[in-house]
């Protein structure tokens, strides 16, 4: 595993109420719904894996989580503000408290890995050596810190994909939002950055939504948890899984299925039963 | 069937102009509040002004030369070849000098901007850097705006400045004419309306290469083949602009300026 450090926890006040709700959310893009009538909730410490076929609207629903996207119907809360009707330019400071990964990195492809990583660092005026110090931590994290001086086109699809997530994680976000991060890699990669999250959903605990069409990656993501004195993603006792992993399902743009991995695998909804088969 | 489509390309052409109008607007009032992108601002007015410095020289030195190989034959039968230098300084100053350094840097930096910019949302680069609470519009859209705005203006200079120097090139080189006839009629006759005439233009064609050439790639879709014809309508719409304003701009100073 490429895994090789292991920062300390980050310690936050104890949170209770949920850090994203959607209430009955639709959005339409010039034709029938693309999601209809979606509501769930990504409490505290929480992890939501979003499953759904492909073209079902599952980077759509991520989108809307950040305001990258307006919905038509429904409110959204970010951080406890109705964020379905806030104007873009109050939606900017709302942003930094979040990190998204994109489906293929979406890194700028005319900076270097260390302007990438830090560019949220950069336009906020941090001075260069604080700037050096934290992307290399963050590096190290996802494993890549040879890569500090690279540009994205000397990069593989999955040191893309960690660079992305180093880029995420810079500023310890409230919340992080994976759109497809094993989409398109070989299955080591695909793994290792499996492992990236699960490592930074035990260490950080920090609430997140991961949109994935893999079962394989939901169910290591349930299944392991991270272990520091290995450096490593190890496998939890049998029938045990993660109780803060549970998932949620889209189908035909709506939300057909909201539970933990149990429920899900005992579901008798025939789209989830033909899905999991 | 033929009215529904007239009905919907209307209503499409409307909200483009709007939208364009409000994009415009949105990014010339980023200049009124903070942040500003200086840096942004500076590494743009390099390679928007810098870089287009060689084609709009030759580009200018040639329209002059042209201009004065055209006109001696012409002004020559009315036995007029004396006064090629004040033809070119005037032609040059007022109308082709703005009018053509508008277009090639159209040419050159619309379809760059429109092509960047297009690339960078077919990519999610845009969503990322939204993502990352950085409004797109402040980072790239006003700092192209104000360095092409800026940098046009000074290309304009460059561009009539070698204009004459071609004219004169032509004028003493090849039609065996006084070289300092030729410079004082260019001097002489030229007037500080005619010089405002030919640099209030370069501001509103800056304008309209940079604004046409970020909203074009900004609203890209449909993978590479939209970076193509964002691209493709970026240049088309600012050339045709450029030449439109140019046409309202000369009616609007003639007509304060009389002149």
């Amino acid at each position: 595993m490429n895994v090789t450090s292991t920062p300390a926890p980050l310690t936050t006040a104890p949170e209770t109420s949920p850090v994203l709700v959607f209430r009955n959310v639709t959005i339409s893009f010039d034709g029938p719904p693309v999601l209809e009538d979606i509501s769930f909730s990504v409490g505290p410490h929480e992890t939501r894996i979003l499953l759904g076929p492909a073209g079902v609207g599952k980077s759509v629903l991520l989108k809307l989580s950040n305001g990258l996207d307006c919905p038509d119907l429904g409110t959204i809360e970010l951080f406890g503000e109705n964020i379905a009707s806030l104007p873009e330019s109050r939606m900017f400071p709302l942003r930094t408290r979040t990190g998204m990964v994109f489906q293929e990195g979406a890194l700028f492809d005319s900076l270097s890995v260390r302007d990438n990583v830090a560019y949220q660092l950069i336009q906020e005026s941090v001075p260069d050596d604080e700037i050096d110090a934290r992307v290399r931590e963050a590096l190290r994290f996802v494993g890549l810190e040879e890569t500090f001086d690279l540009f994205p086109g000397a990069l593989s699809g999955g040191m893309r994909r960690r660079v992305a997530i180093a880029r995420a994680l810079i500023r310890r976000p409230e919340l992080l939002l994976y759109d497809s991060p094993t989409g398109g890699l070989d299955p080591i990669t695909s793994t290792n950055i499996i492992e990236l999250i699960v490592k930074q959903r035990d260490v950080y605990k920090t609430p997140s939504v991961l949109v994935t069409h893999r079962l394989q990656d939901a169910f290591t993501m349930c299944s392991h948890r991270f272990d520091a004195a290995r450096d490593g993603m190890v496998p939890l006792a049998e029938h045990e899984t993660d109780p803060n992993t549970t998932f949620l399902m889209l189908n035909e743009g709506k939300l057909i299925f909201d539970g933990s991995l149990h429920e899900l695998v005992h579901s008798q909804d025939p789209f989830v039963r033909e899905f999991l088969e | 069937m033929a009215f529904e489509t007239i009905d919907r390309t209307a209503k499409q052409t409307l909200l483009t102009i709007q939208e364009y109008s409000l994009f415009a607007h949105r990014a010339v009032m980023n200049l009124f509040s903070r942040p500003i992108y200086w840096v942004d601002f500076l590494l743009q007015a390099e390679i928007i002004g810098v870089g287009s410095t060689a084609i709009v020289l030759l580009a200018g030195f040639f329209t002059g030369a042209v201009l004065a190989v055209q006109s001696a034959a012409t002004l020559a039968s009315f036995g007029a070849t004396a006064v090629t230098g004040r033809f070119v300084s005037l032609s040059m100053i007022r109308e082709l000098g703005p009018v053509l350094t508008g277009i090639m840097v159209s040419g050159r930096n619309a379809s760059s901007m429109a092509s960047e910019l297009g690339s960078m949302v077919v990519t999610e680069q845009i969503d990322a850097m939204r993502a990352l609470g950085v409004d797109p519009m402040r980072k790239l859209v006003t700092p192209r705006l104000v360095a092409t705005v800026t940098m046009l203006f000074f290309l304009t200079i460059i561009s009539d400045f070698f204009g004459i120097l071609g004219g004169a090139g032509v004028t003493i080189f090849m039609n065996g004419q006084n070289g300092t006839q030729y410079f004082s009629q260019a001097y002489e006759n030229l007037h500080a309306r005619d010089v405002m005439q030919g640099l209030i233009k370069p501001l509103f064609s800056g304008f309209i290469i940079a604004t046409i050439g970020c909203f074009y790639g900004l609203r890209t879709t449909g993978g590479t083949q939209g970076v193509g014809r964002s691209t493709i309508q970026a240049v088309v719409s600012a050339s045709v602009l450029i030449i439109f304003v140019d046409l309202l701009v000369s009616q609007v100073m003639i007509a304060l300026l009389n002149r």
